[in-house]
């Protein structure tokens, strides 16, 4: 009994401690998707929130119809480098962000003009490599969501091309459309095909090596693939990812609060947190491998 | 018929009876409810108990649901420990008889007609009837109160082995009740905001506006509110394992008076975040929670030393490991002790590192990452509780010999491991990142889902055989019926 005990902790402990492969091979697949495109949100009314709170947005604006690609990013970061508009500090890509008015609320972090992460540089979780010269998205993540990245790294990317990043109520408008209070860009359902989350079962995902990783932007477009059928969870907008998959940063900076929010849920939430209302939020130098965004611009 | 009277007049106007149907509903209730979410949502259990009970779950309603969920069982809780106080405190029998009535009727209100509305369509007639079960357990804390009032005569006790006051006071009593008029002031902290928010207005967990950096002053009460009510079960917990063990002696004579002062100062602390005094609420909030600490400790202390001596009695010179044997002799009796000391590991020593590193290591996280630290304390906490009741109540109801040693130890062992994963587990991101979590995770989902699993299945054999038991004519029942004097059983 004694042994058979030992033997057990022994075999746990080894199971805890077993090294994560991020190298593992990545399906790659013919989405269909292109990351390149935008829509047009009209302006009018929507229903904010979980108690669905009617709010007009009196303006169009443009969003990305997917999140910001791995090569889209890596190309700006190339571009940018070169440009001069981004620097390496040490292990980081850094750039400059004009600061934060400072409030000195509890716990408000002081964020000063200057130089700010945007993404690190030997993190084994990017999906991207760097050889001193020139940023490479690793194979085959080319068309995942660029995660591992700062809210600078989000809020540089956008103003680079001239946009921004939506704040959190263009962000849930295109999530859920102008009609309805759904919960969920598709609508009042969840399935583990609508979405990439937590234990949601797609060919990206391992949860005895790996874990849940990234799926392709657009990837729940109904299309099957290598027999893994996806339903079609575009929002009422046509927007892709909008829930699961990477958090997207938010752009606004609110008085007394350092951190930025964080909208969508993840790979790594559980369903209840693709819920459009729900909020996370982190400090702006965060950055995870499930986190990334999209970005807005005037039409 | 007679056969229904007798078992109704067990299950519903014994002492032990009603533990019993307290401890089988929450049983109940954990089991079908801790279905929903989780792993067993992973493992697609929630879709089928969902379909198969015919639940209606609206996405935008689970914040409201959930905090009618956690009332259902904290009221059953909150019920047992009063059973246990009204069994193990001297008070006139008409009024333990109204206390008890009173909740038992408020609870299974809470409890059924709450879920009932949660959880399946909105009957509104059976939120009122909620509410006036909230309304009862209220009206049997109030009398509660009056029961305990520590300032009468009869209750005056003079023997010198007990902490009192000059004049008297059974300073026990006074602890008891402190904490039953704080919680009555306390409950008022969730009311008043529920009364405005269960209106049709927002509702929301407290986990998910930790970050925001100017929250409402009902916002705060709530805040206030959950972690108030929890540190007052436990205290009064505490203070039952004490009346249970005989508490007494020097460190009885320190311990209480820290616990009547611990117990106004914390709550002082907690009421404070509504007022000027946030700022500093705290600080007055580990002013408080030291001497209450100090004073589980000193019955820790106490409860072990009995144990040791009890254990040794008859041995000239015992042994270090002769000792030992003697601590960990009857589970039952260490294990509520134990729990209490392992809560430090896995609810106030994460809480006080929380405090300490907030801004220099939890707030680097994401706010996800943190909610997850916050509901596992509590969580952890909740649970603790409900294992020392279940040891208590082991001991109650009669377990002898083998059945009662591998029921201590099945609940000591299962509960800690699975709380220590838990706690591993909210505070990985020290360690590990999110990218190469994934195998320790699986390692630490197994164990608290074991644990946790099995626990319940040993409560579940528990409920099993009292279930049994009331088939029979002369059954443990029919002791225990006429057993309504806890205090008769208090080990000397």
């Amino acid at each position: 009994m004694k042994r058979t005990l030992w033997i057990v902790s022994l075999l746990l402990f080894l199971a805890a401690c077993t090294p994560v492969d991020l190298n593992a091979p990545v399906p790659t697949f013919d989405i269909g998707v292109d990351p390149n495109a935008w829509v047009t949100i009209p302006s009018g009314s929507f229903f904010s929130g979980q108690e669905a709170t009617p709010t007009m947005i009196d303006y169009d604006y443009q969003i990305m119809v997917t999140d910001v690609t791995v090569a889209q990013y890596v190309a700006f970061l190339n571009q940018a480098l070169a440009a001069g508009k981004i620097k390496m500090a040490g292990d980081t890509v850094v750039g400059y962000y004009p600061g934060d008015v400072y409030h000195g609320v509890k716990h408000e972090v002081r964020i000063d003009p200057g130089d700010y992460i945007l993404v690190p540089l030997s993190d084994p979780a990017s999906p991207y490599t760097f050889d001193s010269t020139t940023f490479t998205a690793r194979s085959g993540w080319e068309n995942h969501p660029m995660a591992n990245v700062s809210w600078f790294g989000a809020w540089t990317y956008c103003g680079y091309y001239g946009g921004r990043l939506p704040t959190e109520l263009e962000w849930e408008k295109a999530a859920r459309g102008s009609q309805d209070d759904r919960p969920f860009p598709w609508g009042n359902e969840i399935a583990r095909n609508n979405a990439n989350y937590y234990t949601s079962r797609d060919p990206f995902e391992n949860m005895s090596s790996f874990g849940s990783r990234t799926t392709p932007v657009g990837f729940y477009n109904g299309k099957t693939y290598d027999g893994y059928a996806t339903v079609s969870s575009a929002s009422p907008y046509g927007l892709f990812d909008m829930a699961g998959n990477v958090w997207q940063w938010t752009g606004n900076v609110y008085p007394g609060q350092s951190d930025r929010i964080l909208r969508g849920g993840s790979k790594d939430s559980y369903d209840m947190d693709l819920r459009v209302w729900v909020r996370n939020s982190a400090i702006p130098t965060y950055f995870s491998p499930d986190v990334g965004f999209r970005c807005v611009r005037n039409p | 018929m007679q056969f229904m009277i007798d078992r109704f007049n067990y299950l519903f106007k014994s002492t032990k009876g009603l533990i019993l149907v307290a401890i089988a509903m929450i049983a109940i209730v954990t089991a079908v409810f801790g279905m929903l979410s989780g792993p067993m949502a992973d493992f697609g259990v929630r879709d089928v108990v969902v379909r198969v009970l015919g639940m209606k779950l609206v996405e935008s309603e689970r914040e409201g649901r959930i905090i009618i969920l956690y009332h259902a069982i904290a009221m059953a809780v909150i019920a047992i420990e009063t059973y246990m106080i009204t069994g193990l405190i001297k008070m006139k029998e008409t009024l333990k008889t109204w206390i008890n009535a009173l909740i038992t009727v408020g609870y299974l209100c809470v409890m059924i007609f709450g879920l009932t509305f949660a959880y399946w369509g909105h009957a509104w007639p059976f939120h009122g009837l909620f509410i006036f079960g909230l309304s009862l357990i209220f009206f049997a804390g109030c009398a509660l109160v009056y029961g305990l009032w520590p300032w009468r005569k009869e209750y005056h006790i003079q023997d010198p082995e007990y902490s009192h006051t000059r004049g008297g006071i059974d300073m026990e009593r006074m602890a008891f009740f402190a904490m039953a008029v704080t919680t009555l002031i306390s409950s008022m902290f969730g009311a008043i905001p529920g009364s405005y928010y269960g209106n049709g207005f927002e509702t929301f967990l407290a986990e998910n506006i930790i970050r925001s950096p100017e929250k409402t002053t009902l916002q705060y009460s709530v805040i206030g509110h959950l972690h108030i009510m929890l540190a007052l079960i436990a205290i009064a917990i505490t203070l039952i394992i004490g009346r249970w063990l005989g508490f007494k002696g020097i460190l009885h004579k320190i311990a209480m008076p820290l616990m009547i002062l611990g117990t106004i100062v914390l709550n002082l602390g907690v009421w404070g975040v509504v007022t000027p005094l946030e700022p500093v609420a705290h600080m007055i909030i580990y002013v408080g929670a030291t001497p209450s600490m100090l004073a589980a400790l000193m019955l820790v202390i106490f409860g072990w030393d009995k144990l040791i001596r009890e254990g040794i009695a008859g041995i000239k010179k015992p042994t270090f490991f002769q000792k030992i044997g003697a601590l960990l002799h009857d589970p039952l009796r260490f294990g509520p002790l134990w729990q209490m000391v392992f809560m430090n590991f896995t609810v106030s020593g994460v809480g006080i590192f929380m405090a300490v590193r907030l801004d220099a290591v939890i707030r680097l996280w994401s706010a996800r990452d943190e909610r997850i630290e916050l509901t596992g304390h509590w969580h952890a906490l909740s649970a603790i509780i409900a294992t020392i009741i279940l040891l208590y109540y082991g001991d109650m109801t009669g377990l002898r010999g083998k059945v009662r040693n591998w029921f201590g130890w099945a609940i000591i062992i299962l509960s800690d491991i699975a709380l220590a994963s838990v706690t591993i587990y909210e505070l990985k991101r020290l360690g590990i990142s999110e990218a190469t979590q994934q195998p320790l995770v699986n390692t630490l989902m197994l164990l608290m889902d074991f644990g946790l699993a099995m626990l319940l299945v040993v409560l579940a054999m528990l409920m099993i055989w009292r279930l049994v038991d009331l088939f029979r004519k002369k059954g443990r029942w029919s002791e225990e019926i006429s057993q309504d004097d806890l205090m008769a059983e208090v080990k000397k």
